[in-house]
C-alpha cells in the first residue's frame, strides 16, 4: 500500500469518525469542534488532490469565517445542553434507518455502473487546482459571476441586519 | 486511487448529513449536517475535476479540463458564506421570538 492510499484512508477514517461525533455529542459546541475537525480533513483531502488553493479557502472560510459565527451564535444563546428537547427514539430509529438506506441504495448503484469502471482520479500531480490558473479562469472566463457574488454578498449583508435589527 | 473509492467516502459524508437533519432537533446541528452535506459534494466535484484532468490530459499535455469543477466550488462556498449569515440570522432572530432552538416550534409557521 503507498502513503498516498494510507493518507486517503486514514483522513477517511478520521473524517467519518468526527462526523458521526458531530451528531452524538450532547453539547452543541462539542458538536461545532467536531465539524471544524471534519473541514481540516476534508481540506487534508484536498491536498492529496493537489487542489492547493481549494484547502486553503476551505480553512479560511469554512474552519475560520464559518465554524467561528456558529461558536459565537451558540455562546450568545447561552443554550444549556441538558435541557435539549430530544426526539423521539422511533423517530430517531426511522431517520437512521432512512439515512441508512439510502446509503446502501446509492452505493449499490455506483457498484453496478459501468462508465466509472476503471476511472482513475489524479492525485499529488495536475496543475489545475493551483492558483496561476485559478485566478486566470476565473478573471477570464468567469469574471461576471465573479462580480454577481459580490451583489449576493451584499444583499446577504443588508439581509442580515434587516433580519436581525427587528 | 479509482474514482469509485470517493465515490462511496462522499456517499456516507452525505448520509451522516441526512441522519443528523433527520434525527435532531436543535435547529443549529441541523444547520450544521446541511454544512456537511454541502461539504461531501464539493469534494466529490473536486475528485471528478481531478478524474477528467486525467482524461484530458492523455489528449492534449496542456490540457486545463476539469478547471471549470474547481470554479464550481469556489462559487459554492461563496454562495455557502452567504447563507450561512443569512441563516444564523434567522435563527438568532426566531431564538429571540421563542427562547428557544427547537425545530418542532417552526410549525407553528403553518397557520
Amino acid at each position: 500500500m503507498s502513503t498516498l492510499e494510507i493518507l486517503f484512508y486514514a483522513l477517511s477514517a478520521f473524517a467519518v469518525i468526527s462526523a458521526v461525533m458531530v451528531l452524538i455529542s450532547k453539547n452543541p459546541i462539542h458538536s461545532v469542534l467536531w465539524l471544524i475537525l471534519v473541514f481540516f480533513a476534508i481540506s487534508g483531502h484536498y491536498i492529496l488532490l493537489n487542489a492547493q488553493f481549494l484547502a486553503i479557502v476551505n480553512i479560511i472560510v469554512y474552519a475560520g469565517a464559518i465554524m467561528v459565527l456558529f461558536l459565537f451564535v451558540i455562546m450568545l444563546m447561552n443554550v444549556q445542553s441538558d435541557n435539549e428537547p430530544q426526539k423521539k427514539l422511533f423517530t430517531k430509529f426511522i431517520g437512521v434507518l432512512s439515512g441508512g438506506s439510502l446509503l446502501t441504495l446509492l452505493i449499490a448503484l455506483v457498484k453496478q455502473t459501468v462508465q466509472l469502471e476503471g476511472k482513475e482520479v489524479m492525485m499529488k500531480e495536475g496543475t489545475i487546482g493551483l492558483i496561476h490558473p485559478l485566478g486566470k479562469a476565473l478573471f477570464s472566463d468567469y469574471v461576471v459571476p465573479f462580480e454577481i457574488s459580490s451583489v449576493l454578498f451584499l444583499s446577504a449583508m443588508v439581509g442580515a441586519v434587516i433580519i436581525g435589527k427587528k | 486511487m479509482p474514482i469509485q473509492y470517493y465515490i462511496f467516502f462522499c456517499l456516507t459524508l452525505f448520509s451522516i448529513g441526512v441522519i443528523g437533519v433527520l434525527t435532531r432537533r436543535n435547529a443549529i446541528i441541523v444547520f450544521m449536517c446541511v454544512e456537511l452535506m454541502l461539504n461531501a459534494v464539493n469534494l466529490l466535484l473536486v475528485a471528478f475535476s481531478k478524474m477528467h484532468h486525467a482524461a484530458g490530459l492523455k489528449i492534449a499535455a496542456a490540457s486545463t479540463a476539469g478547471i471549470d469543477a474547481q470554479i464550481f466550488v469556489f462559487f459554492i462556498m461563496v454562495v455557502a458564506a452567504a447563507e450561512v449569515s443569512v441563516g444564523l440570522a434567522i435563527i438568532v432572530m426566531m431564538f429571540r421570538n421563542t427562547h428557544s432552538i427547537d425545530i418542532n416550534f417552526l410549525n407553528r409557521l403553518k397557520n
